[in-house]
């Protein structure tokens, strides 16, 4: 399938000469897209989640304060085989002591608590559907990362960027500047997450600049994060997968050092998802570095 | 989201209770504990009995912080600032501080004890009101409350700014006045190092994440709290400093212009342009009281909403309720009555064309297919008629009441009935194709998407099934589902009698989210851009956001709502049984108007070119102008 889609979109976002030459070409729609993979791909029927992951220190950090989690599986059912995929990356906080243990704690209590709840469903023979909902359980597992938190770290606080795939359904939990994107062959990339950042706000509102906020001295300032404030409220929301697209998820050490288009290229130019983990990785670090790198991909094919 | 309880969070409940001190427990051979009445971040807040005075009552909060940080210098951090807080307020002396009494530390746990203050917090008291606080009572805490913080920021020898002003420390005793609790944050801010960094959320203002506390940001944090009051919006739910995107007055048009620019001066981005003290806040709510008269005002008269005179295009008498729900084909309205008849009346004018009796009472909607009318009735029978002239082209029999509406798909009928079965119907032969036994008796509208129906029965069973009958899945609610579906490719959305509109997953069942009504519903939701529209048996019409279950808006009727809302152009039509017919604003819930008939109004309104048209159980059958 990823060679397929090499085939069919990866010279699409190519080099100046390259872009002459498709210059008669127009892209395709979604539809077309949707047709032309669905008539060459009879014997994907059913739908496959494959995802990858890459981390690194960067080259001017001593510690890894990032924590990353990837999980695939499939869950076997009476409605037919179900794509289940859990996958978190977490930043914690510099300023703070034990920033990574927050960040630890974050990943290991959320996928903890949501692997406990599917546990009977993928490991047990259990018919009856689950009665919480996909964002109740998002939700509960975030207040109990705050709270072993603030028990553990008092006074720490870490990003929290997790998205749960069950089917076709994408559930995301997010607090912080970690984000999730959705990237389309077409090279259309949608950031599905709203930084809790100062600088963002600030933007938003108008009171500074996108130019400003480049240089802005509390750059790194958050109004949220994991583990800090009495009521945390994170942003919880579903969406549908990608058609044919791709998830990302990456902590700021990624998207704040190398530009959208790069991630696209990275995406759909890479043979598969782990070289094209790879392919990120290394442009951060070859753009200085400065932060800790996190990135995972997924896609659901077929 | 709800808040019950699985075995495992059960399980965690436990450690925490098991952390706090049980009722009865004597701390320090003095402070006797009688219950948990508050929890903060790091500890409890209890009411303990002060045994040094045997013979009386004297009653006491002690408030408990367990420093159970592994590293040495953040648990010393933890207890300086605990004891910053205790010495603090020993040097303060106001009607709104309590009292301090004693502190101690007993191993890894601080204690501080202080006055009892009868009574719940601001942030319990907004929510446990049911629409707003008044606009005096408002005026009434923030006059306090400038006054408290005035006489804090004038400490000598340094100014004491408060810093956590919210309405979660800010208590109402039972004499109705303030008292401020809390006084242990003052939060440092560590700023210069590298890295990501956390500032502070909700109430307070840009400049605490650059580390400046002043008077200003008690101000503003004092205005963030009034804004939250006056409109039930909590500010930790939104972005840092979007109160501007919320103005009160469109929230709450009870506030008045003045008092509303008293909290937008105190909530102003630059401090400068803020008050220059709590003092002239203060004084600024004291001019508003005396203008809008605290001391007994006049109910202002002019509200912008016309439920009066409103007249009707034209309306129709049944001989008994209307309950069902219209339909329109080519100029005529067609709707069922408790008199066992189906009409058929002129839309323009509401002329009486003709009717067709059945044997039983019509409550649902019928459906117009290629020049006939079917619809169900509780006489059991699915009743086929010509839309011209009401004569009969053929009747299917069930085994029940037939109070489901059909809808068609693939040349079938598709409807429920009391006898358990979803039947599928041909439409040319009258014959059916199949039918589906559920686990009881089916009262809602098949929902038909993507070769599947999907639909709710009495049971509280919920079933997919596709077009040869057979089920896909089924999703089990904890009462009846007699409201229909309204679904997309994404999600299915539905309610039920357990008090909660849920969304599926329509290709297996799973749920994506459940929103928690007041009570119980059978109304089906209405889809409006991003927002789910649907009412329920408190009276309310809740708006919700499809994407992640948060509610948008809320509307109170004075009665049930069973019917469903329908969205026309850029308004919401829906029914109470307090009588009305309101029109709303569906990004807003605004009231537009209302209309006013003798009856429950239990059906769906229909709005077709501009016109609504629906029925009350007072008989009869109204046409309105959109």
């Amino acid at each position: 399938m990823e060679k397929l889609f090499r085939w069919l979109f990866g010279k699409h976002p190519p080099s100046a000469e390259k872009a002459t030459d498709v210059a008669s070409t127009a892209p395709l729609t979604e539809e077309q897209l949707k047709a032309i993979v669905s008539n060459q791909n009879p014997q994907y029927d059913l739908p496959q989640l494959v995802a990858a992951a890459g981390q690194s220190v960067g080259k001017q950090r001593e510690l890894n304060e990032d924590s990353l989690l990837a999980i695939t599986a499939t869950m076997a059912g009476n409605s037919g085989n179900l794509p289940f995929g859990l996958y978190v990356v977490a930043d914690g906080m510099g300023g703070h002591q034990f920033g990574e243990v927050a960040s630890n704690a974050a990943i290991r209590t959320v996928a903890g608590y949501i692997l406990k709840k599917f546990s009977p469903y993928l490991f047990q023979i259990k018919t009856n559907p689950m009665e919480e909902s996909f964002q109740e359980i998002m939700a509960a597992a975030v207040n109990e990362a705050q709270r072993i938190i603030q028990r553990e770290a008092p006074g720490s606080g870490t990003t929290l960027t997790a998205a749960l795939v069950i089917g076709q359904q994408v559930t995301i939990a997010h607090v912080g500047d970690s984000r999730a994107y959705f990237i389309y062959p077409d090279g259309r990339i949608e950031a599905v997450t709203r930084d809790h950042s100062l600088v963002q706000r600030l933007q938003e509102l108008g009171h500074i600049t996108a130019e400003e906020a480049e240089n802005y001295p509390h750059r790194n300032v958050l109004y949220k994060a994991l583990g800090q404030g009495d009521v945390l409220e994170p942003e919880i929301f579903t969406l549908a997968f990608p058609q044919l697209g791709t998830l990302l998820i990456c902590s700021d050490g990624l998207w704040g050092v190398i530009g959208e288009q790069e991630i696209i290229r990275a995406i759909n130019e890479s043979p598969n998802l782990q070289r094209a983990c790879q392919t990120l990785v290394t442009a951060a670090n070859a753009a200085g570095g400065p932060d800790n790198i996190s990135v995972v991909l997924a896609q659901l094919i077929g | 989201m709800f808040p019950e309880l699985s075995d495992d969070e059960q399980g965690s409940e436990s450690t925490v209770a098991k952390s706090q001190l049980q009722a009865g427990v004597t701390l320090a051979k003095r402070y006797l504990i009688q219950e948990v009445v508050g929890l903060g971040g790091m500890g409890s807040v209890y009411r303990a009995r002060d045994m040094h005075f045997p013979n009386v009552t004297k009653l006491v909060a002690v408030k408990e912080m367990i420093n159970s940080a592994p590293d040495p210098l953040v648990r010393q951090t933890i207890v300086q600032n605990f004891e910053r807080e205790a010495n603090l307020l020993a040097t303060l002396h106001h009607p709104s501080i309590p009292k301090i009494y004693d502190y101690f530390t007993l191993e890894s746990r601080s204690y501080l004890v202080l006055e009892f203050i009868h009574g719940k917090d601001m942030e319990a008291v907004i929510n446990e009101t049911n629409g707003f606080l008044s606009e005096d009572q408002v005026i009434a805490w923030a006059i306090e409350l400038c006054d408290v913080l005035d006489y804090l920021h004038n400490h000598k020898p340094d100014p004491i700014i408060f810093r956590d002003m919210k309405p979660s420390n800010v208590m109402i005793n039972s004499r109705g006045e303030v008292v401020l609790v809390d006084f242990g944050i003052a939060k440092a801010f560590q700023s210069g190092i590298k890295g990501t960094m956390i500032g502070t959320e909700g109430y307070s203002p840009p400049e605490q994440y650059r580390g400046e506390a002043t008077p200003a940001a008690d101000i503003y944090s004092l205005g963030a709290t009034l804004h939250h009051a006056l409109t039930r919006r909590d500010p930790r739910l939104e972005p840092p400093f979007s109160f501007a995107e919320r103005p009160i007055r469109r929230i709450n048009p009870a506030v008045s212009p003045e008092l509303e620019a008293i909290v937008n001066r105190a909530l102003e981005y630059d401090p400068a342009n803020r008050f220059k003290s709590a003092a002239e806040m203060k004084d600024a709510l004291t001019a508003v009281a005396r203008k809008t008269g605290l001391l007994g005002r006049l109910k202002t008269i002019a509200s912008p909403v016309k439920s009066e005179g409103i007249k009707p295009l034209w309306k129709f008498k049944c001989e008994d309720e209307v309950r069902g729900t219209p339909a329109i084909h080519q100029g005529t309205v067609y709707i069922g009555s408790y008199d066992n008849n189906l009409y058929a009346l002129d839309a323009a004018d509401g002329k009486f064309q003709w009717k067709y009796p059945t044997d039983g009472g019509i409550v649902s909607r019928p459906l117009i297919v290629e020049g006939n009318v079917i619809f169900g009735s509780e006489d059991k029978r699915l009743h086929v008629v010509s839309a011209r002239s009401g004569k009969v082209v053929w009747t299917y029999f069930t085994d029940g009441p037939i109070r489901s509406s059909p809808t068609i798909a693939e040349g079938h009928i598709f409807f429920g009935s009391d006898d358990h079965y979803l039947h599928a119907v041909n439409i040319n032969t009258g014959r059916m194709a199949w039918r589906f036994e559920s686990a009881d008796a089916i009262r809602s509208t098949p929902f038909v998407m993507t070769d599947m129906v999907y639909f709710g029965v009495e049971s509280g069973d919920y079933y997919a099934v596709n077009f040869r009958g057979e089920m896909k899945w089924r999703f089990r609610s904890k009462r009846a589902v007699t409201s229909s579906t309204v679904g997309t490719g994404q999600a299915l959305y539905f309610t039920s009698v357990d008090a909660t509109l849920y969304a599926l997953d329509p290709r297996n069942g799973w749920v994506i989210w459940r929103f928690r009504l007041g009570k119980s519903s059978i109304s089906t939701p209405c889809l409006a851009d991003d927002l789910i529209i649907v009412g329920a048996a408190d009276g309310f019409i809740y708006a919700v956001e499809a994407r992640n279950a948060k509610e948008a808006w809320r509307f109170r009727t004075e009665h049930q709502v069973n019917g469903s809302p329908v969205l026309y152009k850029d308004s919401i039509y829906c029914g109470s049984v307090d009588g009305s017919l309101y029109c709303l604003e569906y990004r807003t819930g605004r009231l537009r108007w209302k209309f006013g008939t003798e009856g429950a109004i239990t059906g769906t309104p229909l709005v077709y070119d501009d016109v609504v048209y629906f029925g009350s159980t007072d008989h009869y059958v109204y046409a309105l102008l959109a």
